[in-house]
């Protein structure tokens, strides 16, 4: 038998036929829904008359627009208040399984799933959000998809698909002290760029992957989409496993022991064949902040910003000039003189307990300095939330400075009440620095929840260790 | 999808060139969550003599009554006869949607924007290119007879006259035969994959006996 990847595996196991155009008909255990991208998705099933093919593949909560205070007081954007009003009509005429806005388990879509074992290794799963690659942290096939295919998933179970090419993403070694999950997705990005990954489905391996937690893994699989790949996926082992074992939705009994055994296969086969391979020392990668409009623009937190004027390529020269000017900054500054006006921790890629126990054990004891306007802190779930609560985390992060929110993407995208003003400066522990994604002028540096802790307290960005 | 075979119905001829997708729907219906529903916008600005808004009551507000859909004559068409470069602009779907919505099943014209044209497939609307002189003929003949109805037959890709009318129209017209039948058969792209149902049972079948935990009923 060929050797295969992980990749491979996960479609093979999954091609109900192959059509004759190349493409393949490819079955979906699970599909994750929100308000933003399935109005129009549930409405065409009621025009054609068609009932959820499997209505236990899907998943639904509210979490782009819903308000992270105040939930009491509902939702004041009307548009924002007829999406999420809607997705609940809808999963109550339909019979979908959904965690409302009162419900402790909602939270982001991609929190959500995993933390509840909807997210299984060996699985295919889709959203209409380009984050759902996010899932391919557990050895599964997961791609964002558009409204149309969220409909065509709820009628068929399927999706009439192309396959990518395998590429794989290698860091090696051990990482530096401070280094996190968010600072090598960044070092990724920024080495093969935020198109090197189109075309493909990158495998994320070697030892630095393997040391990371689960949270760690769905953080680096969250950004894959920012190097252009749709799906981002790390081989299942003993982490994966212990991670899903005893959560709501996962098998339990003697079907747990089949599942586990099953899922044991899903890594790359030794000799497998990758059409292209990137590999990164980890001992090279620094805690990382970025200083442009897109992800690939990222240095480390002891560099300087670069200057325009060292780029040959004029495209190149031209973009970073233009992405200088939008973020107000300068060539030759060190980055860590950067002042900051705002913080943001939260959002699909770090709201996960991990990421507010590093945000806390920076800010204990400690104040947001006097300079920044607001430090938020929004935990990606309600249950994550309670657990910060529990273990006194949500108190020291107040006792800093930072507001506790309610869950929900918030300042991420600013389509909620959460957003910057023009030319405010943000540390935010988010995955797009786009012009405007924080609103309108804003000027996002993407960095790590540790990080934007630091840089909180600090008033500017700086190295954890010289806090 | 509804499937299209044969209709008998009024043609509404729309006498213009270039009618853009922000003519058909304007786009501050956009931002509604649904997709049915658009049939009292279509066309807003010319069917209505006030700016159309979201949530407003249509049946309150005062129509514009040399707009050639208002007539009574025309009421009830399920025909459309436009001129060339039907459907540019942007490619939301809406603009079928409305179209659908409002009653339409066959728009004829002598040519048509690309996305347009797919969209219409894809919504049960069947759009028909024929050639300018053809598509004039059919003008006159509709305009000069009130009452006068069409029928287009997708089996036969005829478009003929019944008794009622004075003018002989027997026009033949070409389609794609995928297309044909597609929508003959009431096909959408998820109509075409429910037509593998087969494969698609067979394969959760199997998959039960594998991976037994994803078909719990939880
Ligand atoms: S947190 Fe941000 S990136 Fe993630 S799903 Fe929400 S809006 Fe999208």
């Amino acid at each position: 038998m060929t050797a295969k990847t992980l990749y491979d595996k996960l479609w093979d196991s999954h091609v109900v036929r192959e059509n004759d155009d190349g493409t393949s008909l490819l079955y979906i255990d699970r599909q994750l829904i929100h308000e933003v991208t399935s109005p129009q998705a549930f409405e065409g099933l009621r025009i054609a008359n068609r009932q959820p093919w499997k209505l236990s593949a899907n998943l639904a909560t509210p979490d782009h627009n819903v308000p992270t205070t105040d939930r009491e007081q509902g939702i004041a954007d009307p548009i924002a208040k007829l999406q999420v009003d809607t997705l609940d009509e809808n999963c109550d005429l339909f019979g979908i399984t959904e965690f409302k806005m009162d419900d402790i388990r909602q939270g982001i879509v991609h929190v959500v799933s995993p933390e509840q074992g909807a997210t299984l290794p060996g699985m295919t799963l889709v959203c209409g959000d380009s984050h759902t690659s996010t899932h391919g942290a557990f050895g599964t096939l997961a791609f964002g998809i558009g409204t149309s295919e969220v409909e065509h998933v709820l009628a068929t179970q399927c999706l009439i698909q192309k396959k990518s090419k395998n590429m794989l993403v290698q860091v090696n070694g051990r990482l530096n002290a401070g280094v996190t999950a968010k600072d090598v997705i960044l070092a990724i990005i920024g080495k093969i760029g935020t198109a090197g990954g189109t075309g493909y489905a990158i495998e994320f391996a070697g030892d630095a992957i393997r040391s990371l937690s689960m949270e760690g893994r769905m953080t680096l699989s969250n950004m894959a989409i920012e190097a252009g790949a749709r799906a981002g996926m790390i081989a299942v082992d003993e982490t994966t496993i212990e991670f899903v074992k005893d959560r709501p939705y996962a098998p339990r009994g003697e079907l747990w022991q089949s599942a586990a055994e099953y899922w044991q296969n899903f890594h790359s086969d030794n000799g497998a064949h990758f059409y292209k391979t990137v590999t990164l020392e980890a001992s090279d990668i620094q805690p990382q902040v970025t200083w442009g409009t897109s992800p690939e623009m990222t240095m480390s937190i002891d560099d300087t910003i670069p200057d325009p004027a060292m780029e040959n390529d004029p495209v190149k020269k031209d973009g970073m000039k233009a992405a200088l000017d939008y973020m107000g900054l300068t060539a030759g500054t060190p980055i860590n003189e950067v002042p900051v006006d705002v913080v943001f921790i939260g959002s699909c890629t770090n709201s996960r307990i991990e990421d507010i126990r590093a945000a806390a054990e920076i800010a204990k004891d400690k104040k947001v300095a006097d300079g920044v306007k607001q430090a938020l802190v929004v935990p990606g779930s309600g249950l994550i939330k309670q657990q910060a609560e529990d273990e006194g985390l949500d108190k020291i992060l107040t006792d800093a400075g930072f507001e506790w929110r309610e869950p929900g993407c918030s300042m991420c995208l600013a389509m909620n009440a959460d957003r910057l003003e023009p030319q405010e400066r943000c540390a935010s522990t988010s995955n797009r620095n786009f012009e405007g994604r924080q609103g309108q002028g804003g000027r996002t540096h993407l960095v790590s929840p540790a990080m934007a802790a630091a840089a909180a307290i600090a008033g500017h960005f700086v190295r954890i260790d010289t806090l | 999808m509804e499937k299209f075979t044969k209709i008998t119905a009024i043609a509404v001829p729309l006498d213009r060139v270039n009618v853009d997708t922000d003519a058909i729907i304007p786009k501050q219906f956009l931002k509604s969550i649904k997709r049915s529903g658009f049939g009292p916008n279509l066309f807003d600005e010319w069917r209505y003599l006030d700016l159309g808004e979201p949530g407003m009551d249509n049946s309150q507000r005062s129509v514009n009554p040399d707009f050639v859909l208002n007539k009574a004559r025309y009421a009830n068409a399920q025909i459309l006869l436009a001129r060339d470069n039907f459907g540019c602009g942007s490619s939301r779907e809406h603009a079928p949607w409305a179209l659908e919505d409002f009653g339409i099943r066959v728009i004829i014209a002598p040519s048509f924007a690309d996305i347009f044209y797919n969209n219409c497939f894809k919504n049960g609307i069947l759009p028909i290119i024929l050639p300018e002189s053809t598509v004039d003929e059919l003008f006159q003949v509709v305009e000069a007879q009130e009452g006068a109805q069409l029928t287009v037959d997708l089996v036969q890709q005829t478009i003929s006259s019944d008794d009622s009318l004075s003018h002989n129209i027997d026009i033949r017209f070409e389609i794609d035969q995928f297309r044909r039948h597609c929508l003959l058969e009431g096909l959408d792209e998820i109509g075409l994959t429910l037509a593998h149902s087969d494969d698609i049972r067979n394969y959760e079948n199997k998959q039960k006996e594998i991976t037994p935990w994803l078909f719990n009923t939880r």
